[in-house]
């Protein structure tokens, strides 16, 4: 089945080697030690961390920590194994990435059957890592430091054991979260202040838009409550929707999700990308109520995509031919007519009588302009499949230093991309703090501006357990039934 | 343990036997009484049949059933199947209305619900059988809910036992609006809501088709049969789930089972249009990575395309790559040389880039890497038509998929004069069969103009016959019909030229 192999098409430049192998799940098997091998390595590493570990919330440590970041400047690779064994050990949040995928407080199969994969220093992708617990977990990856951890799904059985079945057909993934993946690499052919994997702030409002729309869809009209945006590190964002329902759906309703929420369809030689019915859904009539206002400012003042030559791309998609004769017309005599003025052109050069067709079709066409230019483009093929790989929350990322951190959507224009903390920076901040309050011991996290999101993905952790807990109060009985009846398998 | 189907009828043996004698008294079937026309397969059969009637019934619903395939392969909306589809129902598969009055009725039904189990039996084996059985007795019963009497039909429904929730006259009220707009509907004729959990209609949802409020999807009373529809697939996937675990322990002997094998095996034959002779063309000597620019030539369009986007931007994403590879490969190229046609295209990335990130992927595709399964198969077969037709459109940036089906007309006449078909009446032909969505028929009008002098003579010449000229479905077909075409008398006047073979 060739399909079966991950896209890895438009996110891939920003996440090298998983994509490439991300469903060929046998590489990584090759790849990665044998488990047994891969423990005792950790348990070695561990012995000789277990010293420092035990002290380091401890004023010496501190100090050890600063003549060990002084030598870390700014421009070092922030992936290096000194700086990623301090982020784990002060400041990843294990605690609350435990509880938010273990869906309680007490360990239960969701957390331990869930795959991890981990990116090690020399660039191997270890898949099919698993944790009973957050202290394992996080003993692992102090002794791995690797610079880039993904999560996968729960599947049926510990992934560890996968190979020891008598039947492949009884690991299969069972639950995961349904996640999205917003990239700047889809606006290329829109976005004209920077290319590749540079970001501005004026480029970052797609994103902004595309977390707005897609956020209200997901709440009102799918009725999930508990969506989680993160920021990717660079140049995206990506969504974990991690409601029960939502993780249990298959992949055929991840499917009717991704085509619920898709609007532009086409490659670049297909045309007009935007083909909706009239009168258009409440979903779409709602979207543009949201998305005209990023359009006149984001689009039209500050990407300015019709500049000169470009403008042809808006009259292919203007479908009165008088119309867009008069228009070139007009924009061939001023080469220098930014793209607000040629957007208010098409009313005054159709109120003046160059219109052959009814208003109603002007207006139908041109809400459809706002739409390819403003509606979200999400990369399907991450979200489609119950067994896909992202990256986790809270990670660095590699090539900016920047932490993965989550982003409140109600206030996503507030988000900046370039004042998320990079993980040198945090190091510094920690060794920077004057312990003001000695009775009180505090986090290390706590001392460092990554506080203000670790506090959001604490509330946000809270509140999905407080209905796991609900749901569970109503339905303990069935659930422990069916679990017994499981286990016999 | 194996787990039971608790929807089965009660077992086979009756409880009013004394206990004792109960292994030694004679089964007592159940006869089943159908009803109605429609059937959800919930009861397996339990009456007897003939060796010979349960190979010859499974075979007529096979045959409707690659028939229905066909159908979805060529793009046939579903009114064009309904009416394709009308005979050979008739012929092999008939199923009649109750008002219809034929003697038959109850027999028909029988024929229908039996072979509908037989076939559950064979293709149940494989997760690639099971998504394809479950796909197409889907359309089958699509089919027949639409074309079933609406009297009946609602009977059927409601022997069903769906949960379904009725609108509120209050709620209808205050949604009324956005209700209708999200159907589609301009005039706000009367009808019945009702109210459903979103996922047990994943069509319409997909489809951006009906109103969804905080989970629950607002479904209108007609699209009950996407409902109904629904229902079927979830149902029958999870049997064929129960009946994949439970064939391990039909501990056969030898009369069912190959019954069973042949028929799943000649239901797998999608890809079956490429065969490896394609990749040994007489007198194309060994292809290595500098010829493809020349090769490109006679590459269909879809290829060419991909080929000038690589050459353009020195880079292709993910399913055009893959696309491209394969095709490369069955056109003969090795892998060694594969690797580095695509180093050499990639020529603003670094080395150490391209292994990390491209290498693999290009050596899966060969079968040189990957699972057990992916190298004992060499890797992925070359697409053909009918996988790059209906594989997902490609979104912006990609580039991968049939130009006749995924650009606009516009870019597509622009695309085919610049590789050089100029021929007016040709263009006119692709721009109706594009509208028509008979995308291969455009491929092979362009084909058959691009060689029109070469294929002329070899007609003439009568050195190839008539299944060298058929239809093509498939890329490389294509290229090693053109490349021969393009270089006739050069020693390789045949493909399957007798001559040739006795050198």
């Amino acid at each position: 089945m060739p399909h079966s192999v991950t896209p890895e098409s438009t996110a891939a430049e920003e996440q090298p080697a998983i994509k490439a192998e991300q469903n060929a799940q046998d590489i990584a098997m090759a790849d990665a030690p044998s488990s047994g091998e891969a423990e005792d390595k950790a348990k070695v590493n561990l012995e000789e961390l277990f010293d420092d570990d035990d002290d380091s919330d401890g004023e010496f440590a501190s100090n050890h920590l600063l003549t060990a970041c002084s030598k870390i400047s700014d421009k070092s690779q922030y992936s290096d194994p000194d700086v990623m064994r301090a982020f784990y050990q002060r400041l990843f949040p294990f605690r609350y990435l435990f509880q938010w995928l273990n869906h309680s407080a007490v360990p239960s199969t969701d957390f331990a059957h869930r795959e991890f994969a981990f990116t090690l220093p020399n660039d191997v992708l270890q898949r099919y890592q698993s944790f009973p617990t957050a202290d394992t977990f996080r003993k692992r990856c102090i002794a791995d430091t690797p610079p880039r951890i993904d999560i996968g799904p729960v599947y049926s059985t510990n992934p560890r054991d996968r190979k020891t079945l008598r039947k492949a057909s009884a690991f299969r993934p069972i639950s995961r979260e349904l996640v999205f993946d917003i990239d700047m690499d889809a606006y290329d052919d829109i976005r004209t202040c920077c290319t590749g994997a540079n970001i501005c702030q004026k480029c970052w409002t797609f994103i902004t838009m595309s977390i707005k729309v897609v956020d209200v869809a997901l709440r009102d009209d799918f009725g999930f409550k508990h969506v989680l945006w993160v920021y990717s590190g660079r140049r995206g964002a990506h969504a974990w929707v991690c409601d029960k329902r939502a993780r249990e759906m298959d992949d055929s309703k991840r499917r009717a999700v991704y085509g619920y929420l898709e609007v532009l369809k086409g490659g670049d030689q297909g045309g007009k990308k935007v083909n909706v019915w009239r009168p258009l859904h409440p979903h779409l009539e709602r979207s543009l109520k949201i998305l005209p206002e990023y359009f006149q400012t984001t689009i039209l003042a500050e990407q300015d995509p019709w500049a000169g030559e470009n403008a042809a791309h808006l009259l292919n998609l203007i479908p009165d031919t008088k119309l867009r004769e008069a228009l070139q017309k007009k924009w061939d005599s001023s080469p220098g007519r930014p793209s607000a003025s040629k957007w208010a052109d098409i009313d005054s050069v159709a109120k003046s009588g160059a219109l052959s067709k009814s208003s109603k079709e002007l207006l139908e066409a041109k809400q459809d302009i706002v739409l390819e230019y403003t509606y979200p483009r999400l990369d399907a093929d991450v979200g489609k499949k119950l067994n896909h790989l992202l990256k986790s929350p809270f990670v660095v990322h590699p090539a900016t230093g920047r932490i993965c951190v989550p982003i409140d959507p109600r206030k996503a224009e507030e988000f900046d991309p370039l004042s998320v903390p990079k993980v040198t920076e945090l190091l510094v901040e920690i060794d920077e703090w004057k312990e003001e309050d000695v009775e009180k011991k505090i986090q290390d996290w706590e001392k460092t501006s990554l506080k203000p999101y670790i506090d959001y993905f604490r509330g946000f952790v809270a509140g999905l357990l407080k209905e796991e807990k609900e749901s569970e109060k109503g339905g303990v009985k069935r659930e422990r039934d069916e679990h017994g009846e499981a286990m016999e398998f | 343990m194996i787990r039971h189907d608790y929807s089965r009828v009660e077992p086979k043996r009756r409880a009013y036997i004394d206990p004792k004698k109960r292994q030694f008294a004679k089964a007592e079937f159940a006869q089943q009484n159908y009803e109605h026309r429609l059937n959800f397969y919930t009861l397996p059969p339990t009456a007897e049949i003939t060796l010979e009637e349960f190979e010859t019934w499974a075979i007529n619903r096979l045959k409707v059933l690659s028939e229905l395939e066909a159908c979805s392969f060529r793009n046939r909306s579903q009114e064009e199947t309904a009416e394709y589809m009308t005979s050979i129902l008739n012929k092999y598969l008939p199923l009649r209305s109750n008002s219809s009055r034929g003697a038959n009725l109850q027999e028909e039904r029988k024929r229908d619900h039996y072979s509908h189990f037989i076939l559950r039996l064979a293709f149940s084996s494989t997760e690639d059988l099971r998504r394809r059985f479950s796909h197409l007795e889907t359309i089958l019963f699509r089919l027949r809910f639409r074309e079933d009497d609406p009297r009946e039909r609602q009977d059927f429904v409601r022997t069903l036992d769906l949960e379904w929730e009725e609108v509120g006259e209050d709620e209808k009220r205050e949604l009324r609006g956005q209700m209708l707009a999200a159907i589609g509907s301009k005039k706000g004729e009367e009808q019945d809501w009702f109210k459903v959990d979103w996922e047990r209609v994943p069509e319409l949802v997909s489809q951006r088709k009906v109103l969804l409020k905080r989970g629950m999807a607002y479904v209108p009373a007609r699209e009950q049969t996407s409902l109904v529809v629904a229902e079927f697939t979830k149902r029958l996937d999870e049997q064929l789930e129960l009946t994949a675990r439970a064939l391990p322990r039909l501990d056969e002997d030898d009369r069912l089972a190959p019954i069973l094998a042949h028929l799943s095996q000649s239901f797998t034959a999608p890809e079956a249009a490429y065969s490896s002779s394609d990749a040994n063309i007489d007198g194309l000597s060994a292809i290595n990575a500098g010829a493809i620019d020349t090769l490109s030539q006679n590459f269909p369009l879809c290829m060419q395309n991909l080929h000038m986007t690589l050459r353009a931007n020195s880079h292709l994403k993910h399913y055009g790559r893959l696309q491209y590879t394969l095709f490369l490969k069955g056109i003969g190229l090795s892998l060694e040389e594969c690797i580095i046609f695509w180093r050499r295209s990639f020529k603003l990335m670094t080395d150490d880039k391209f292994h990390k990130e491209y290498k693999y992927n290009i050596r899966h595709s060969y079968g040189d890497v990957g699972g057990d399964a992916n190298r004992r198969g060499r890797g992925y077969t070359p697409y053909s038509c009918q996988k790059i037709l209906t594989e997902a459109l490609p979104g912006p940036g990609q580039t991968h998929g049939c130009p006749y089906r995924t650009f606009t007309v516009e870019n597509l006449t622009g695309l085919l004069q610049r590789v050089g078909v100029q021929d007016r009446e040709t263009l006119q032909g692709v721009r109706e069969d594009v509208k028509k969505q008979r995308y291969h028929v455009a491929c092979n009008r362009v084909f058959e103009s691009v060689h029109k002098k070469e294929i002329k003579k070899v007609k003439d010449e009568g050195s190839w016959s008539a299944t060298d000229l058929d239809t093509i479905v498939h890329p490389n077909t294509y290229f090693k019909r053109s490349w021969l075409l393009k270089h006739l008398g050069e020693g390789n006047a045949g493909i399957v030229g007798g001559d040739k073979m006795e050198e």
